[in-house]
């Protein structure tokens, strides 16, 4: 039986040679992804604002500007009105009325009546109500969380690498974490406590691949010993590239199906992660990579600690009679 | 490294038959479910977001716990003080800043006063500290302080009891399975399955029920409370439905019976006008006590008072001796229900308030779970295919652990009785991807070291070995994520955690360990040629 090679064998794509090039769009990306945050802003769901939520559904796609005249006329405060997943879902967001729980319950009621007199065939799938006190407590802990999760992992990588790993991380964490929430701001689509959710997946994931090509730089720097770092790096990447192009396939294979075929409530959620997983992959190899020549990493790095260590500790990879 | 001893293939088989027994539960019908054995009886519970229903975060105020178990100890003291052995004559009591305060008016007597006022205080938490502190300043000025652990230790004990009411109070309105479960200092979530208007739930959480009878001050003079002054020994409450018109009514201080004596509650109909009311039965000793009153003030009104607010304030017709009585107010059949129900299940020793609230109907959760189990079918069967068709034999060996590898998930799901939110979903999917990646990053490296031309036994062996490392750095790393999802996230996001977690840890076991003990075995039947 033939298998399937997705990386023919003697790939060698000299991925150094457009670091400074692939920086320069990075660095853009960043600060247009900043900016994009600063300027639209992030459509902060009711997890994050406090406020009301209903989610509708209906059998005919429903026009949006309609719907908006319907609840607008009620007199429910500012209402945010948005499609999630397809054109018949749509979810609609208000300020918490004054007054307390009964207040906020009257609003909701109105609402759906109101929807129904025109759409009676409209279903009513969830209702989310947030005050502004648990709202707040959500984001702290929300940003905390992310923030916590980058630097603990940061710290890992440097005690398992070395500190110039454990920034390179650190660097293409920032990078993915940054686009992916300039994803959101340009589609506007709804930032809420699953969003973070995929945030962090997002940083697990492209932890995983990054540590994938650090642990093969190590195992390299090692074994070659007199080898340029540039080449080095990018014989790291060759080597691993096979795994990295599996692995993405694999999993925007299955995010796919999810996007296509899943439920629309995480339609945000599940384009947040595909979108990592492109990201994610691109910085292992131009974000986490290249930090590392510039961070002057090389053989030295390691030598002093493996003689401070017990020497040939279980890291050090195999003696190899073959060259590359 | 690729001979496995026995015990280690008996223990991984063993592993793979306890996650099937554990894994089939979850998916039989709820009558055969409930004919297995209890150790069996496990299965992996839907969230809200997927089986529908209504999640209620309620939130007590710590200050009104504080102000209570203030106002608690003034009464204590004042009574203790006022007694005669001897009796010590005290100023006003201030509470300002929230500590009392107060002179004792001969000075000889603050040291028998703080004699007599420290056994009052009681002890708070491990650490031997009182709920109070007491100290005399300016030699004759005593100050009471609540101490933090104090106040603590009674909003600890606040939102015990108020969980109990609360459970005792969704029980009697029949519904099922209700969750009610402490969270952070004070607060309390409840989540009810199939709940989908929580209104009426809202309500009966909303009110305190605190009961309380009261004379009503028929003397005081109309115009004085208008401007908020009532007379001495009296107090002004509102009055929502008073027929005179006036929102407020002066009742007396002094309480006549309170709800803490009541023994039943029903809701009921009014002889006279057929209005719904709710019918109330005293035990002994408050049947005596309302007899008492009422036979003492015939011909004159006392007030109903629900929650500082008067719900009525019905005349005194005769002495009413039974022990039982009939609160009347603006009441519907369900609200007297509710009120009823309340007041069975004693009152909550302090307020509570819904900060956040999330229903889902049963149409959306039903279609996610349906959308959901789909997707995460599609997404499996194309990972399978392409493994297969990419490693070959490599392949089924990769595809039959991250089949045992859903099975264990779903196993130890069960066994912890985890619950499956929707976010869960998606990380099951997630979860998927990494066990495919193990595989990968093991069956890439063979491949390389197929390419270095050694015999088959090494050359598996070192792929095995030196894929473990990153296999193993990368599956740390997540679950630091997940970890730090779980302890700051809420809801949805602990969901995600638990199945990413759980995922990790089964996904290293099928990955390496079931994958190789496979491999071990071909290896045995003495290979000639590997393809990969």
């Amino acid at each position: 039986m033939r298998l399937l090679k997705l990386v023919p064998d003697a790939t060698n794509v000299e991925f150094s040679r457009w670091r400074h090039l692939a920086m320069g769009i990075s660095v853009l990306l960043i600060i247009a992804s900043i900016a994009l945050v600063a300027v639209r802003g992030l459509n902060l769901g009711v997890d994050f604002v406090g406020g009301q939520m209903v989610r509708v559904t209906f059998v005919q796609p429903v026009e949006v500007d309609e719907l908006r005249g319907t609840v607008s006329s009620l007199g429910l405060g500012d209402p945010s009105i948005q499609q999630f997943g397809s054109p018949r879902d749509v979810s609609i967001r208000m300020p918490l009325p004054e007054g307390g729980d009964g207040a906020a319950d009257a609003a909701a009621n109105k609402l759906k009546q109101a929807i129904k007199a025109q759409h009676p065939d409209a279903s009513f799938g969830s209702v989310d109500t947030v005050s502004g006190k648990v709202s707040k407590e959500l984001f702290r802990t929300g940003a905390i969380s992310m923030s916590l999760a980058m630097l603990a992992i940061s710290i890992y990588i440097w005690f398992r690498f070395e500190w110039q790993f454990g920034i390179g991380a650190l660097f293409a964490l920032v990078h993915d974490v940054a686009l992916t929430f300039g994803f959101f701001a340009l589609t506007q689509l709804e930032f809420d406590l699953n969003s973070v959710a995929a945030i962090l997946t997002i940083i697990g994931y492209s932890l995983n691949d990054t540590i994938v090509v650090y642990d093969r730089i190590r195992e390299n720097l090692r074994k070659y010993r007199k080898m340029e770092i540039i080449p080095l790096l990018d014989l790291s990447v060759n080597e691993t590239l096979s795994r990295t192009i599996m692995t993405s396939l694999s999993m925007i294979v299955a995010l796919a199906a999810l996007l296509l075929w899943g439920p629309e409530v995480i339609f945000g959620f599940t384009a947040a992660m595909l979108l990592g997983i492109f990201v994610g992959t691109y910085s292992s190899i131009y974000m986490a990579a290249p930090i590392l020549i510039w961070l002057k990493v090389g053989p030295h790095s390691f030598i002093a600690k493996e003689s401070a260590v017990a020497r040939g500790a279980e890291r050090m990879g195999p003696v190899d009679g073959a060259q590359p | 490294m690729l001979d496995f001893p026995r015990w280690k293939v008996w223990l991984t088989m063993l592993s793979l038959l306890a996650g099937l027994v554990f894994a089939i539960p979850t998916f039989l019908p709820e009558r055969l479910f409930n004919q297995l054995p209890s150790a069996l009886q496990v299965r992996v519970n839907l969230g809200l977001d997927l089986s529908g229903g209504s999640h209620i975060l309620l939130e007590a105020s710590t200050a009104d716990v504080a102000k209570g178990k203030l106002e608690n100890m003034e009464e204590q003291v004042r009574t203790e003080l006022r007694r005669s052995d001897p009796k010590i004559a005290i100023g006003d009591i201030s509470r300002r800043d929230g500590k009392l305060s107060f002179m004792v008016r001969n000075a000889t007597q603050v040291d028998a006063a703080v004699e007599r006022i420290r056994p009052l205080t009681q002890g708070a938490g491990m650490t031997g500290q009182r709920d109070f502190t007491v100290e005399v300043v300016n030699s004759s000025t005593i100050v009471i302080t609540p101490t933090q652990a104090g106040i603590d230790n009674a909003v600890d004990q606040a939102m015990d009891v108020a969980k109990e009411v609360i459970d005792r109070r969704i029980n009697e309105m029949g519904t099922r399975e209700p969750t009610i479960i402490r969270q952070g200092a004070n607060r309390i979530v409840v989540q009810v399955p199939g709940l989908q208007d929580p209104a009426a739930l809202k309500n009966l959480l909303g009110q305190t029920a605190k009961l309380e009878f009261k004379l009503v001050d028929y003397a005081a003079d109309p115009a004085e409370l208008a401007q908020g002054r009532a007379p001495v020994g009296s107090e002004i409450l509102p009055y929502p439905d008073n027929p005179s018109g006036s929102p407020v009514i002066a009742v007396k201080r002094q309480t006549m019976v309170s709800g803490e004596d009541l023994i039943d509650a029903q809701q009921g109909f009014d002889q006279q006008n057929n209005q719904p009311v709710v019918n109330i039965r005293f035990n002994g000793s408050g049947g005596r006590k309302f007899g008492r009153v009422t036979t003492e003030n015939v011909n004159r009104p006392f007030a109903i008072i629900l929650d500082g607010k008067v719900l009525s304030a019905p005349n005194i017709n005769e002495p009413i001796l039974g022990g039982s009585a009939q609160i009347s107010g603006n009441f519907t059949v369900e609200s007297a229900n509710q009120l009823a129900i309340a007041l069975r299940s004693g009152k909550l020793p302090v307020a509570l308030t819904v900060v956040e609230e999330r229903t889902v109907g049963p149409d959306l959760g039903a279609d996610s779970i349906r959308k959901g189990v789909i997707a995460a079918g599609i997404a499996t069967v194309a990972v399978l295919a392409f493994m297969l068709v990419t490693y070959g034999r490599f392949g089924v060996y990769a595809n039959l652990s991250l089949a045992a590898n859903i099975i264990l998930i779903i196993a130890i799901m069960a066994v912890f009785n985890a619950t499956l939110t929707l976010p869960g979903i998606a990380g099951f999917v997630l979860t998927i991807g990494a066990a495919v990646d193990a595989n990968v990053l093991i069956n890439e490296r063979i491949r390389e070291e197929q390419r270095r031309g050694r015999p088959i036994i090494q050359t598996i062996e070192t792929g095995y070995k030196e894929a473990s490392r990153a296999i193993f750095d990368a599956n740390i790393t997540n679950v630091i994520a997940a970890a730090l999802m779980f302890y700051f996230g809420s809801g949805p996001i602990k969901g995600f955690a638990v199945v990413l977690t759980i995922g990790i840890v089964t996904s290293v076991f099928t990955a390496v360990t079931l994958s190789r003990l496979m491999v071990s075995r071909w290896l045995q039947t003495r290979p000639t040629e590997l393809v990969i």
